[in-house]
């Protein structure tokens, strides 16, 4: 079996499954936001259900709307302290920790071999610890936190060979853009792409969570890599409770098997408005930007802002450009204070904002205009998602993000 | 009789309910802004019955529910694509709305055409150029959901019986 199946038949009680079955599967924890929420609430109150399955299975974030940018996000914020209170939900992260998806790895939730779901797509992120993580809806949340419970169809896997190291200024990012580009937005839909091969070895957690964040953008149901030595010494300090690593048996069965090099692999960028339209930065070089946007649950971990703080180091942001400096948790975010990182950005100009997804969904900051052009180190670049429906939004790396900002245009980071 | 509204490949969940909209609880206010990057004429034509027909991967990106919940609020009574993304289409069973997967669907249809979902039948029929549709058939399990109108009714339901 591979891991996924792995994962999925030892949490439904089963000795196998195969791709296509489907399981009633247990899950160990169940992870929602200030967006959804508030709906998992509500559909709890229209079950009746009265005391959730489990209140140490549940972790709680808010993330998108912190702090409250109006009354709206302030009720919802008050609705779900309330549930968080009443349910005596030990595992709460009120809105000064962080994005779920960095504040879970950080608090040692995401464990090898574990089932996690999240009321977020970008939770197949924990996937990167060798757990089956995945994002699911609302009313599937109200279920699992009524039932601990959740049907779900066995995936077919894939299984991504990575082989090399990345180049100077070439960042993880862009391998997975780099992939998506390749395999489309739908092409890995319902499967579960473990990343695994020497190149893998080479790529930090932080990298790896990149990666498996962005699977869900060319559809996966999870992405995976197996745990190894990296692994352990980052959840040594912070896993929460035991875990046994699961790997893919040698002859689990793959409907497709992709490899990619990344000795060679140029800085990537997905041009407006697919995730995988994308191409070499050469090929959008020059391209004036208004806005540069460091931060998400993508790119704004410690790791990225070092890799863009060494671009900025002593430079000045172009003036047609407001950039936003975001950390992506509490932890990142004192981390950057303490090692002077925060203070570069700000020197060179840049707003540095308290931990939120900030400017990704276009829900709190950094709303774009009309006519306006971001670069963003966020997953997403569709039409609209981060303000008007005529602004352009690039993805990129968090160093092609810096160079770009110095610059005022699309730069390569490999020049600076 | 239902309408169609014709869609292309990828519509992602920010188009079908931007970001700025997930703040609001209340299904109406969220059916006024349904599909505005897409159509911003949209929300204000789309009657109740009326079914979208769209190309690949409909639904892709976040897992919001108040995409599929905007969409029948406004009156969707089916979609038909010629893929789903997993989340929505998870969503959209679970509130209750019919999501059917039939490849070649897309072409087969222009906005502003009559169209007949026979679901017992697995077909669709465009009624305008008389051309009928195969769509794949539902689970039986996912029928059951759809039938009580969604997981919660479905749930409740269910625990009722249980006697829980």
């Amino acid at each position: 079996m591979t891991i996924a199946e792995k994962i999925l038949a030892r949490a439904s009680g089963r000795k196998r499954v195969s791709p296509g079955e489907i399981v009633e599967a247990s899950i160990d924890v169940a992870m929602t936001h200030d967006i959804e929420g508030p709906m998992v609430v509500e559909g709890l109150r229209e079950l009746g259900t009265k005391k959730v399955w489990d209140p140490n299975k549940i972790v709680v974030v808010f993330d998108h709307q912190v702090p409250a940018n109006s009354i709206d996000a302030a009720l919802n914020h008050i609705m779900l302290r309330e549930f968080v209170a009443e349910q005596k939900i030990p595992d709460f992260y009120d809105l000064f920790e962080g994005i779920c998806h960095v504040v879970l790895p950080e608090k040692g939730f995401a464990l090898p071999g574990r089932l996690i779901a999240g009321t977020d797509s970008h939770t197949t992120t924990y996937g990167a610890f060798g757990c089956f993580a995945t994002g699911i809806g609302s009313t599937d949340m109200v279920a699992v936190f009524a039932r601990g419970e959740l049907w779900f169809r066995v995936p077919e896997s894939v299984r991504t060979t990575i082989e090399g190291r990345l180049p100077k200024r070439v960042m993880s990012k862009d391998l997975i853009m780099k992939i998506i580009g390749e395999v489309g937005v739908d092409g890995e839909t319902y499967r579960s792409v473990e990343f695994v091969g020497p190149g893998m070895r080479n790529i930090s957690m932080a990298g790896r969570m990149t990666m498996c964040n962005m699977g869900v953008e060319m559809g996966a149901k999870a992405a995976i890599v197996p745990p190894d030595g990296l692994t352990t010494r980052y959840l040594r300090s912070r896993a929460r409770g035991p875990y046994k690593p699961v790997y893919a048996d040698r002859d689990a069965a793959y409907v497709e098997e992709r490899s990619f090099d990344v000795k060679k692999l140029e800085p990537q960028v997905a041009c407006p408005h697919s995730v995988d339209n994308v191409g070499a930065v050469s090929e959008v070089e020059g391209v004036e930007i208004d806005q540069a946007f460091l931060g998400s649950c993508t790119n704004g971990r410690f790791e990225d802002l070092v890799e863009a703080a060494k671009i900025v180091n002593g430079r000045q942001i172009s003036k047609r450009v407001r950039m936003l400096v975001v950390p992506a948790s509490r932890e990142i975010y004192l981390k950057g204070l303490e090692r002077g990182l925060l203070a570069i950005f700000a020197r060179a100009g840049a707003l540095v904002e308290a931990p939120s997804c900030a400017a990704c969904m276009g829900g709190h900051i950094g709303i774009l205009g009309p006519g306006e052009v971001c670069i963003s180190s966020s997953n997403r670049n569709f039409r609209g998602r981060m303000g008007s429906p005529k602004a352009k939004i690039y993805l990129a790396s968090p160093t092609t993000v810096a160079a770009s900002a110095l610059k005022g245009k699309i730069t390569d980071p490999r020049d600076l | 009789m239902a309408r169609v509204w014709v869609f292309g490949d990828n519509v992602d969940t920010d188009q079908i309910i931007a970001g700025r909209y997930l703040v609001k609880l209340d299904p109406r206010e969220l059916a006024k802004h349904v599909m505005e990057a897409a159509d911003p004429k949209f929300a204000s034509k789309v009657r109740k019955g009326d079914v979208i027909i769209a190309g690949r991967n409909f639904g892709c990106g976040s897992s919001r529910e108040r995409a599929p919940l905007a969409l029948k609020t406004a009156g969707i009574s089916a979609i038909v694509a010629e893929s789903f993304a997993r989340i929505f289409y998870r969503n959209a069973v679970n509130r209750g709305l019919l999501v059917l997967t039939c490849a070649g669907v897309r072409r087969g249809f222009k906005t502003g055409a009559k169209v007949r979902v026979d679901m017992p039948g697995s077909k669709v029929h465009n009624l305008s150029t008389g051309r009928t549709f195969k769509v794949e058939p539902l689970p039986d399990f996912i029928l059951t959901i759809l039938r009580a109108g969604g997981l919660l009714p479905y749930l409740k339901r269910s625990v009722g019986k249980a006697g829980r």
